[in-house]
């Protein structure tokens, strides 16, 4: 019976071809600089990480993260009502409301993106209904602007964040409810003090998930933000298909990938000493 | 005992399924919308999809695409159902990692994976083609294949293989007429969600393809750039179908059989 273990040899080696090794290369080249038509030089140099620090990228960083936060708040903000409802719904509702949460997950998100393309240009949809009504003149110039990035990234990661929050949602103990509602308990006092608490580790699957998609979804600010804007990822997959600087392009990798275990850290820290405060105030 | 739900969350829950399926409706629709340019609708037409079966661009990408998506199908169940039976064999200290770098494709985002498969392969000198993009789909499909046949694996026990070598069964005979009979229904369901994977793919993909291996999401990242035009709504509408219906099979398989409630939905 046992001998079945070594079957998992090969998945092992090709795990570790095709994954491990393929992310080591990086971490080394990201301390290699390239020569002037673009080959990497195996010798050891800061440069990669240099580049970084010119206020350009040091800007792009910036924005990136700033946009992938927003995001991922605006996506909690609108889901968790949703997650909400679908949680407390019949079973039949609650079937139906999944398979449509669902479903995005499997609709390519270009096309999803491009569908805001349809919607948002000059001769679109939503300019055409503003004009139908009356309501403006002069179409509005919505594409290529920072507000249709923040839209795309949030119409394709909103199903990203519903889905966990409903599962710690549902989980949550009713009883608890009811006990605090016997107790005299406001609605909104049985919702902020145990319901919410409750489904904080949806909240933070939720978030991790938007906020790392987010950042390094360089199709949406290519599609939605024209040339105008940019975040690290585009940045990262011009050094690559493009200017052709691999070591540049992988120091920016390795700092977009410590960049956000380190905001995930940052982020369940503070959830937790949340959730221990509201345990001591419980029991005060 | 339960109190009904407060009537603007329900608005609000309806309000969010508006904007999410709104902007997909509406490329389904304008895929039959009879006109090139104008947002207005001018009647229904075929013709877009009857531009696309002609066009030889969409048609090598469609046979591209296809061509990946069956063989790295193939590699990624077959390791993927590995992964998940010999798991069960190897010591406990083991599981917790192998099982956290089975999950890494999950997790680690796609551009980051497309990069780093694209510096390896320039490493290795290997041309970028077919096979790049086989070996990027096999590597981050098996994860999903393996989650869905352990979840199988972890809901049958093992009381029955037990039961079957106790009465004399080898080891294969107890694989072939006990183990692959009851994980079936997730092998087919995960090789379904590891077609439909390879076939949506474009983060990876584009890193590791070549000039003459454009799969269809490449194809159509390409033409969104330079703008709308109704064969692409066409193109992009049967890619949702396709993918809807694939899902939906590889839901129903894994559901069949098992007794309803628990896992309706697909693992994630």
């Amino acid at each position: 019976m046992n001998k079945s273990k070594w079957f998992f040899t090969p998945v092992l080696i090709w795990l570790g071809l095709f994954l491990i090794v393929p992310m080591l290369i990086v971490v080394a080249m990201s301390f290699m600089q390239r020569d002037t038509l673009g080959n990497v030089v195996y010798s050891f140099s800061w440069e990669g990480y240099k580049t970084f620090w010119d206020s350009l990228y040091l800007g792009i960083y910036w924005d990136t993260i700033v946009l992938s936060i927003t995001t991922t708040v605006i996506c909690l903000v609108v889901s968790y009502p949703l997650a909400y409802y679908l949680a407390n719904s019949s079973p039949r509702v609650q079937n139906w409301g999944l398979i449509l949460i669902t479903i995005p997950f499997w609709i390519n998100f270009l096309i999803r993106t491009y569908a805001w393309v349809l919607l948002l240009r000059t001769q679109g949809v939503v300019n055409s209904l503003l004009i139908h009504f009356g309501w403006i003149d002069e179409p509005l110039q919505m594409l290529y602007t920072k507000g249709a990035v923040l839209l795309g990234m949030v119409y394709n990661f909103v199903p990203f964040m519903v889905l966990p929050l409903y599962v710690a949602i549902e989980q949550i103990d009713r009883r608890l409810l009811d006990a605090a509602s016997d107790l005299g308990a406001s609605r909104w006092k049985a919702f902020w003090h145990i319901a919410l608490p409750q489904s904080k580790a949806g909240i933070m699957t939720g978030s991790v998930l938007v906020f790392v998609s987010t950042a390094g979804m360089f199709v949406v600010t290519d599609i939605l933000g024209g040339s105008k804007s940019s975040m690290i990822s585009n940045i990262i997959q011009a050094q690559f298909l493009g200017a052709r600087n691999w070591p540049f392009g992988s120091a920016l990798s390795v700092i977009f990938v410590l960049t956000s275990l380190i905001l995930i850290v940052l982020f369940s820290r503070v959830m937790k000493s949340r959730s221990d405060r509201t345990r001591e105030g419980g029991n005060a | 005992m339960k109190k009904k739900g407060h009537p603007l969350l329900g608005i609000h829950s309806a309000l969010m399924m508006i904007f999410i399926y709104v902007p997909i409706v509406l490329v389904m629709v304008y895929s039959f919308n009879n006109t090139r340019l104008s947002g207005d609708w001018k009647g229904f037409t075929l013709d877009w999809y009857v531009s696309l079966l002609k066009d030889r661009h969409v048609m090598e990408a469609l046979m591209n695409s296809l061509v990946i998506a069956v063989v790295s199908t193939i590699a990624a169940t077959l390791l993927g159902t590995i992964s998940a039976l010999s798991m069960r064999d190897i010591a406990r200290k083991w599981r917790g990692p192998l099982n956290g770098v089975l999950y890494m494709p999950v997790i680690i985002p796609d551009i980051i994976m497309g990069l780093s498969l694209l510096v390896l392969f320039s490493q290795l000198q290997i041309p970028l083609g077919k096979s790049t993009v086989m070996i990027a789909h096999i590597t981050f499909s098996m994860s999903y294949v393996y989650v869905v046949v352990n979840a199988r694996l972890a809901g049958m026990g093992r009381q029955l293989e037990e039961a079957a070598q106790d009465l004399g069964a080898t080891y294969w005979q107890t694989f072939r007429h006990v183990t692959l009979p009851q994980i079936t229904p997730g092998i087919i369901s995960g090789a379904l969600i590891a077609f439909t994977l390879s076939l949506d793919d474009f983060m990876v993909s584009f890193f590791v393809a070549g000039p003459s291996s454009t799969t269809l999401p490449i194809y159509i990242y390409g033409q969104v750039k330079r703008g709308i035009s109704p064969e692409i709504n066409a193109l992009c509408t049967l890619l949702i179908l396709v993918s809807i219906t694939l899902i939906l099979l590889a839901q129903y398989v894994l559901n069949r059989g098992k007794g309803q409630k628990k896992h309706k939905m697909l693992p994630f």
